[in-house]
């Protein structure tokens, strides 16, 4: 087993990226990610690697596009505003079906924002990473172990589907230092062959296009369709949740990446003083973890959502539950970090039969809350 | 104290801040506990304050935000002043004397001053006060070993920098053995 | 893995495949006509299309100078002998489709991304030749960034810039590089400097930059003009492949479908127009610089 060392959540998904096989990093400086592109600027190019500093998020993706098409594994990080500029390019990731890691280490927002931890991109990353019919994979992590786990997978599940993977981290996860065991490195032989790279035809092949440009209707129809048909088989064997604490949990926490921390303070909290908390924190975000849901409904008196937005992912749990049980909500945003005892005062009144939807409301009317 | 600990370390950009908070999570991960390590970052850095949450804990971490602490290490009066309300009745407060000054006490936590930036320049420890008041810590707290922590300073001074392990945990060593001021 | 095979059928790789079994087809071709025959067994051939195209029929308009380039591009390739290791990047505007009529590998990229798209190739596959082909709308207005970046940072690719002071696909509208009083759909009045600002000359610009290995502007309006963009666009390549740093060629081109001219007078209007404003010539050649300097020592 490997040593365990003290990392940021930066460092470790950087270092756990490298190991992964990735020798491919195009940034663009922006906080809180900033560690990210610091650490790959200083290890790449000591092992044969490339990190550019790009002129721009735009820039920084397509060149990722780039080095994507020609069959490397390739990685970019930013935060927020960054990643709405990345957007376009990121269309053209998922239309030209290229594997890539997309890093976004959220801050407030909208606009310039703030960069204290944030949840607020959820639907940006679920939903509409840029324009078109199509999806990124997207992950959640919600410790430093776990930022280096996820980067290896994203790199594995990008080749296997042939789509871009968005880690959706914080500044809170990518800040902090906790004890980490980095994956084994991965050696040439055991990346996947990659056929249909456009790396030369070297006059043995026929020639590789990457492309995203369909002029007949029906060519589109046809290749966002068998695009959607991989998505159906990521649907089917990539949701990945964790539950904690509930087997007999009447009240169900639904929180992912830093919320999912405080939630799971909140649970030992709760059950401390009686009520039978649990919590299931969904890894995927897309894949949205529905059988993870699903499994918990019937012995489910209420759901209680919090993220660090003002209800974003909480749309995804109400569609799976679909009206069958109460769905909670309890929010902060723009940098406000919960804490553990708000959940738990959430909780007791969920408990005593209130419908709790709370969101903060401007500080100076309200002292915080309504 | 072999319960939680929730740290909070704050002084001024420079002040070593975050180094104290690695080396205290260090010596919690070697003695196999959970640790968290958060520092402030972004403009506020640049603007002189640093503030760093440590948690030590035989549970995993809920969040690593050290809003109520029941440890806080103060490096300098502004410092002390804004996190001094925040900690939990009958908890830990080091601070280092040389640089907060006169300060406004509260009658229901325990107080340890230790005159740190003098102790460090008296003892050729120039910018060592930091590890002077995590020795502190180690004294008033016993949140770890000797040992660790030792070995927490070895794996948390940079290769480049080896060389100056030695004068960290003869700080260390100074601040443990530091007892006159116990309020 | 099943997965993966089923993406290998996809239309975009099909449709790849086709083109590229072609070219294949006629590498076999070539081997049966280069084998020893007696010069009257067979007539002299004059003209035929380059390898690095492939037999696709284009969608340019007639007498639209996008042919001649993409050809010299294309002799150029087969010349140099790099098709097998050569990556071309078009990006959106009337060469979109490019991808399919050259016979190397290519990439599309988005509206003026080629050279951030270009330079991730080329730092995923150093020994690769990665070149852009680029329109003035592309190049000069929304891929400016891309451009300059690519060109300061002496990326070692090649851009054949296609500048016909048009936006040509999107069906005529004004050019960062439309000349002063140019009627086109959005400057309906001509273009006014007062409004629209002053047109750019990329590589008077460029030639400012230190990682600029070769910057020069041609034209295709005659033969003689044909064969200098050959040799143009061939000593761009020759840097690249020599490791030199950033090439770019400018081709004065036309557009008489959004010209509203016929291809003999989009010519004349080149003539009398484009290259007043936009001089002929080598502005930077670093190799020719470093030679000279050497010949003055």
């Amino acid at each position: 087993m490997a040593e365990k060392v003290l990392m940021k959540g930066n460092e470790a998904l950087a270092e756990a990226a490298i190991r992964a096989g990735c020798r491919h990093f195009f940034g663009y400086p922006i906080t809180p990610q900033t560690e990210v592109a610091a650490y790959m600027a200083k290890r790449l190019p000591k092992i044969g690697g490339v990190y550019l500093q790009a002129e721009s998020e735009v820039a920084a993706i397509n060149m990722v596009y780039g080095a994507a098409a020609a069959g490397v594994r390739v990685m970019t990080s930013s935060s927020s505003p960054g990643i709405s500029l990345k957007g376009e390019g990121i269309s053209y990731l998922i239309g030209a079906d290229l594997p890539a890691l997309i890093i976004n280490v959220q801050r407030g927002g909208p606009g310039l924002g703030g960069i204290q931890p944030s949840q607020a991109d959820y639907w940006m990353a679920t939903r509409a990473t840029g324009h078109g019919d199509g999806h990124v994979l997207v992950f959640a992590p919600s410790t430093v172990q776990e930022m280096a786990n996820l980067a290896a997978l994203a790199f594995e599940l990008g080749d296997r589907y042939r789509a871009p993977v968005m880690i959706l981290a914080d500044g809170l996860l990518g800040q902090m230092m906790e004890p980490v065991e980095l994956p084994e490195p991965l050696t040439e032989a055991d990346l996947p062959p990659k056929p249909w790279a456009i790396d030369g035809h070297k006059n043995q092949r026929a020639h590789n296009t990457v492309n995203s440009l369909f002029l007949v209707a029906q060519e589109l129809e046809d290749s966002i369709t068998s695009r959607w048909v991989r998505y159906e088989q990521i649907k089917a064997s990539e949701q990945r949740a964790e539950t904690y604490r509930t087997e007999d949990a009447e009240y169900v926490i639904v929180a992912y990446g830093a919320a999912s921390r405080i939630a799971r303070s909140a649970v030992n909290t709760a059950r401390e003083q009686g009520i039978k908390a649990g919590l299931i924190r969904p890894i995927t975000l897309w894949p949205f973890p529905v059988d993870a849901i699903e499994a918990s409904i019937e012995r489910t008196a209420a759901y209680l959502v919090t993220e660090f937005s003002m209800g974003q992912m909480v749309e995804d749990v109400r569609l799976t539950v679909n009206g069958r049980r109460p769905v909670n909500f309890f929010a902060h945003t723009g940098g406000v970090v919960p804490t553990p005892d708000e959940v738990v005062e959430a909780l007791r009144r969920m408990q005593a039969g209130e419908s709790v939807h709370i969101v903060p409301v401007h500080s100076k009317l309200t002292g915080g809350y309504r | 104290m072999r319960g939680d600990l929730n740290i909070m370390l704050a002084g001024f950009g420079g002040q070593g801040i975050l180094f104290a908070g690695k080396i205290i999570a260090y010596a919690g991960m070697i003695d196999g506990r959970e640790i968290s390590w958060l520092p402030s970052y972004g403009p506020e850095m640049r603007g002189g304050t640093a503030n760093c949450s440590v948690c030590l804990s035989d549970e995993p971490i809920g969040s690593p935000l050290v809003t109520d602490p029941n440890v806080l290490i103060a490096m300098n009066l502004p410092s002390y002043e804004k996190f001094i309300d925040a900690v939990e009745p009958g908890g830990v407060v080091i601070v280092d004397s040389t640089m907060v000054g006169t300060c406004t006490l509260r009658q229901d936590v325990e107080y340890y001053t230790v005159p740190a930036t003098s102790l460090a320049e008296e003892n050729g420890l120039k910018g060592l006060a930091n590890v002077i008041l995590v020795g502190k810590l180690l004294a008033a707290t016993q949140f770890s070993t000797r040992a660790s922590c030792e070995q927490a300073i070895d794996k948390s001074v940079s290769a480049k920098r080896a060389s100056l392990a030695e004068a960290n945990k003869r700080a260390l060593e100074l601040g443990t053995l530091w007892t006159a001021s116990k309020c | 893995m099943s997965e993966t095979a089923a993406v290998a059928d996809r239309p975009t790789n099909t449709l790849a495949g086709n083109a590229g079994e072609k070219a294949v087809e006629k590498v076999a071709e070539k081997a049966v006509e280069k084998a020893p025959k007696k010069a009257s067994d067979k007539p002299r051939v004059v003209f035929e299309r380059p390898h690095a195209l492939t037999d696709v029929v284009t969608n340019y308009c007639p007498g639209c100078s996008h042919g001649i380039i993409q050809r010299l591009v294309a002799e150029t390739l087969d010349e140099l002998g790099i098709e097998g290791s050569t990556i071309g990047v078009c990006p959106v505007g009337c060469s979109v489709t490019a991808y399919n009529f050259y016979a190397c590998d290519m990439a599309q990229a988005a509206h003026g991304r080629a050279p951030a798209v270009a330079t991730g190739i080329k730092r995923a596959l150093p020994e690769s030749i990665v070149f852009t082909y680029q329109g003035d709308g592309d190049l000069a207005s929304i891929g400016m960034a891309e451009t300059v970046h690519a060109a300061t940072r002496g990326e070692k690719i090649t851009v054949i810039f296609i500048n016909n002071a048009i936006y040509g696909m999107t069906g005529g509208q004004m050019a960062p590089t439309s000349l002063p009083g140019q009627v086109t759909q959005t400057s309906p009045y001509g273009r006014s400097v007062e409004e629209a600002g002053y047109p750019i000359r990329v590589c008077e610009m460029l030639a400012t930059l230190d990682g600029v290995a070769l910057a020069q502007r041609v034209t295709v309006d005659s033969p003689k003009a044909v064969r200098a963009t050959k040799r143009a666009i061939k000593k761009a390549f020759q840097y690249q492949v020599e490791g030199l740093g950033f090439t770019i060629i400018e081709v004065l081109s036309t557009c008489p479908t959004n010209w509203g001219l016929t291809p003999a007078d989009s010519f004349a209007w080149l003539e009398e127009n484009m290259v007043p404003y936009y001089p002929l010539g080598v502005y930077r050649d670093a190799k020719a610089e470093a030679a000279a300097r050497e010949g003055v020592l």
